[in-house]
């Protein structure tokens, strides 16, 4: 039987992953059960990926992508399709990062490195003022915009939530980063959608990935079986159909989109670790005292790569300078982690002295309090802080154990409570 | 396609202009104690004439080349001309401040921060207990509450400092003590046997005090240990813990809840505080280590 | 002239007790007038009364031989300072005197503790008071060695 309706449905985050789309520019169409035609997909072939690329330079971008510099992954400009890891894969378990060859021309075949788009955004280090000595006065300069748009080709749907995550932080609470703002407002978002996860991926238990759902200008699945080698697109934007209409593509058929859909279920099924969020707060209110804490703190190094690889993490400080002849001084901003101790110093002595205390906020904060504060998780999946932990702390477990021990407590007193004094 | 060099105009950012220092010259400097000092601001750009604010909130001031500090505003609300900063030399920054002279240039951000609630306690008795430096911060709103007396049942201000050098203001304490509708203590821990006034910690006065528990708006500012101790004696006075204000510490950095520093829990210091009803902050405040 | 039943019901010590309680009270006690520097007690005296400080101000010390008298407090109108004790008497082991002139109401513990065995209600009751009293000065004692204004 083949019918169809426009379905506007109010959609739980869990319900990303099953490939489900809030209504928006584009409507799902269900013409079947197992066939489906969306709206605004395209399809692209590989032989036309420079073309793409060349379309967003000539709009002015400097598109940022992953490539592959002395053996590191990293966020570095892509050119020419040839910049991209072509044939490499990465292959994460908690505290290990590996690149391997592959024989194939797959060209987004890894993932996400120690590196997130944050740092384009939320430059690590940048100047938020000089002021010259004149006249008895302070002159104020602001330095004006200098890099050009960025296009963000890559980005995977745990670190395309992260970018939602980080709008709330820098553009929605009472005061705004104008310096986030701007590059944000003019930043173009190619997704590109995973067919593989990684050992550390938990996006799926958190309903922000594998399949990138909302929050890009376009989207792209690569697809490589036979021997064909193309990209399934969907737009998501108008920002994103004007570089399309530059290209030569053509809308995708059935088959083409089942493909793509095939491949997205299945990194979603491959994953093997999970975050269960239900209550996860108010369990963690309840739980700063968890004798958990203590054991994790017997192997957290308070090194920070953590934070510092966490595409959400945003705690920053300032300092300022003056040139030698004191003339001129200027005030810089840089990423700073709530590891370091003299994070939290106040006159006299730090809050947060032990490496217990600041695992433990680091923890809370992202998964607990960040809900209060943002209205969203603030985590998102992508596995980053397990891959770059030099000790393999693994946030799912230790919210695991956190549970565990907790529930021990429980059982324990509820013993006693049953056999009396002893 | 590469990164320019960073270029700098002369035209301040517009997006948001609590990013950017604004200059104000130093007028007067007055020592308090052995290391604090009572600064007098004007606006020394043309575009700001005023820099209104609310008692309770704070400033970020910057020695330019040197560093930013958060700093209460001391002074009056109804006179925005100036800005008073009472500082305590305890750090680079703060040193650099207490050294700077009349006709020096320092910059302010602000005004950041929530207020005492002097507007919602007219009509209910209120009762002000400061510590040490904690006086600077409620100075503003005893300034409120005896421009609008009448507004309230009695007005009462418990001092405590650890000695007769540490007191604030007092002079102007002698003043507020001479009025006839404002109850002043003052009290100190530690004194010469010269020292003619009151000797004891401020909670045992708070302790026996007399003002109406049930009718009571507490404001509450010092030394954290003070504020928690002051808290307990009001509690077990029974003034509820809606009534109770209190000013929080912690590490703040820019002023506007995004460099992540002043978390206490989910609360940002700077943006949600600094001024609390303590039951908002009572799970929070009562955890270690967070 | 006020009672001294009166004057002990507006002391804050006393504050709600009932006027039988009050009357039992203010037979054990006597007006007592302190002109500056003078001592209501001294050190290793046996401390027979209980002070009910009504006006002045009168100052706690202990004496040190290398360093003069040493205050630890002041007590104000509206407190109380001393001991109650059952069997035998016990000895101050501060001095306490005043700083300007004092007035108080000094209660004989021997008599205060004997009506209150005899009126065990009368008993209760001084005692809550007493025992609260006694929390508030444990309290302070504590905080007064911590120094609460340093950093």
């Amino acid at each position: 039987m083949i019918f169809s309706a426009n379905i506007k449905l109010a959609l739980p985050r869990q319900a990303r992953f099953l490939g489900l789309r809030q209504k928006g520019k584009h409507s799902l169409t269900v013409t079947s059960d197992r066939e489906r035609v969306v709206d605004k997909t395209f399809l692209l072939e590989s032989s036309q990926f420079q073309q793409f690329l060349e379309a967003l330079q000539r709009q002015g971008y400097a598109v940022m992508g992953p490539t592959l510099t002395q053996g590191d992954l990293r966020y570095g400009e892509v050119r020419a399709s040839a910049d991209l890891p072509v044939g490499w894969r990465d292959e994460e378990e908690a505290g290990s990062f590996r690149l391997i060859k592959q024989d194939d021309q797959v060209s987004f075949g890894c993932r996400v490195g120690q590196h997130s788009w944050k740092q384009f955004l939320f430059p690590p280090d940048v100047l938020l003022w000089q002021a010259r000595r004149e006249e008895g006065n302070w002159r104020l300069k602001v330095p004006a915009t200098a890099e050009p748009p960025y296009a963000f080709l890559g980005v995977r749907a745990c670190d395309l939530e992260a970018l939602e995550v980080h709008d709330r932080v820098f553009m929605r609470g009472r005061y705004l980063d104008p310096i986030y703002q701007q590059r944000r407002e003019k930043a173009f978002i190619v997704a590109v959608n995973c067919s593989k996860s990684g050992a550390t991926c938990f996006c799926a238990s958190l309903g922000t990935g594998p399949r990138a759902a909302t929050g890009f200008d376009l989207a792209l699945t690569e697809v490589l079986e036979d021997g064909r080698h193309f990209f399934l697109g969907e737009v998501g934007t108008k920002r994103g159909a004007d570089i399309l209409a530059a290209l030569t593509h053509r809308p995708a058929t059935a088959t083409e989109v089942a493909a793509a859909e095939q491949l997205m279920a299945g990194a979603a099924r491959n994953q093997t670790r999970m975050l269960a969020t239900a209550g996860l707060k108010n369990f963690l209110y309840d739980n700063f005292e968890n004798p958990h804490w203590d054991k994790v703190a017997e192997r957290c190094l308070t090194c920070g790569n953590c934070a510092i690889t966490c595409p959400t993490c945003f705690c920053h400080n300032y300092r300022d300078s003056l040139t030698v002849t004191g003339e001129v001084a200027e005030r810089r901003r840089f990423w700073e982690v709530c590891f370091s101790v003299d994070h939290s110093y106040l006159h006299g002595g730090a809050i947060r002295p032990s490496p217990r205390s600041r695992y433990r906020q680091w923890l809370t904060h992202k998964l607990a309090t960040w809900q209060d504060q943002f209205g969203c998780l603030g985590c998102v999946g992508c596995g980053r802080c397990i891959t770059w932990c030099p000790v393999g702390i693994d946030i799912t477990q230790e919210v695991r154990s956190l549970r565990a021990a907790a529930s021990l407590e429980t059982n324990k007193t509820a013993g006693e409570k049953e056999h009396g004094d002893h | 396609m590469a990164p320019e060099p960073e270029k700098l105009t002369s035209r301040p950012s517009d997006a948001n202009g609590l990013l950017l220092p604004q200059p104000f010259r130093v007028k007067s400097r007055r020592r308090e104690t052995a290391d604090t000092f009572t600064m007098a601001l004007a606006p020394a750009s043309p575009r700001v004439e005023e820099w209104p604010f609310e008692p309770g909130q704070f400033n970020m001031l910057t020695v330019y080349g040197i560093g930013e500090v958060p700093i209460s505003i001391s002074g009056d609300p109804t006179e925005p001309w100036r800005l008073i900063h009472t500082i305590r030399a305890v750090g680079a920054a703060t040193r650099a401040l207490c050294r700077l002279a009349p006709g020096d240039i320092l910059g302010v951000r602000g005004p950041f921060g929530t207020t005492w609630p002097v507007i919602e306690a007219e009509g209910r008795d209120l009762v002000i207990v400061a510590g040490g430096l904690g006086l600077a911060p409620v100075r503003p709103a005893i300034y409120y509450a005896l421009a609008h007396r009448a507004a309230y049942g009695s007005v009462e201000l418990i001092y405590g400092a650890r000695s007769p050098q540490d007191i604030l203001y007092y002079h102007e304490l002698e003043r507020w003590r001479g009025r006839f509708d404002v109850r002043v203590h003052i009290t100190v821990d530690a004194a010469p046997p010269e020292w003619r006034g009151r000797m004891g910690v401020v909670t045992k006065v708070v302790a026996q005090a007399r003002f109406d528990p049930s009718q009571t708006t507490a404001i509450v500012c010092g030394p954290g240990l003070m504020m928690r101790f002051t808290v307990k004696e009001l509690l077990d006075r029974g003034v509820s813990s809606d009534s109770i204000f209190v000013s929080l510490e912690r590490n703040m950095q820019c002023g506007m809840g995004l460099c992540g520093h002043c978390q206490l829990g989910p609360l940002f210091i700077c943006k949600d505080g600094a001024v609390f009803p303590y039951s908002r902050v009572k799970n929070w405040f009562e955890k270690r280590e967070v | 002239m006020e009672t001294i039943e009166a004057v002990l019901a507006d002391h804050p010590f006393f504050k709600g007790m009932t006027p039988q309680h009050l009357a039992a009270v203010a037979a054990c006690g006597r007006r007592v007038q302190f002109m500056a520097g003078e001592f209501l007690c001294r050190e290793a005296e046996e401390a027979l009364d209980f002070f009910v400080i009504l006006r002045g101000s009168v100052v706690v010390e202990i004496f040190s031989h290398r360093r003069g008298p040493l205050t630890t407090g002041t007590i104000e109108e509206g407190e109380v300072l001393g001991c109650i004790w059952f069997d035998k008497p016990f000895h101050w082991h501060m001095d306490a005197k005043a700083r300007q002139l004092s007035r108080v109401v000094a209660l004989d513990v021997r008599a205060l503790s004997a009506k209150c065995e005899e009126d065990h209600d009368l008993g209760y009751d001084f005692m809550k008071r007493y025992a609260q009293h006694l929390v508030v000065q444990f309290r302070v004692a504590k905080l007064q060695l911590v120094d609460m204004y340093g950093t």
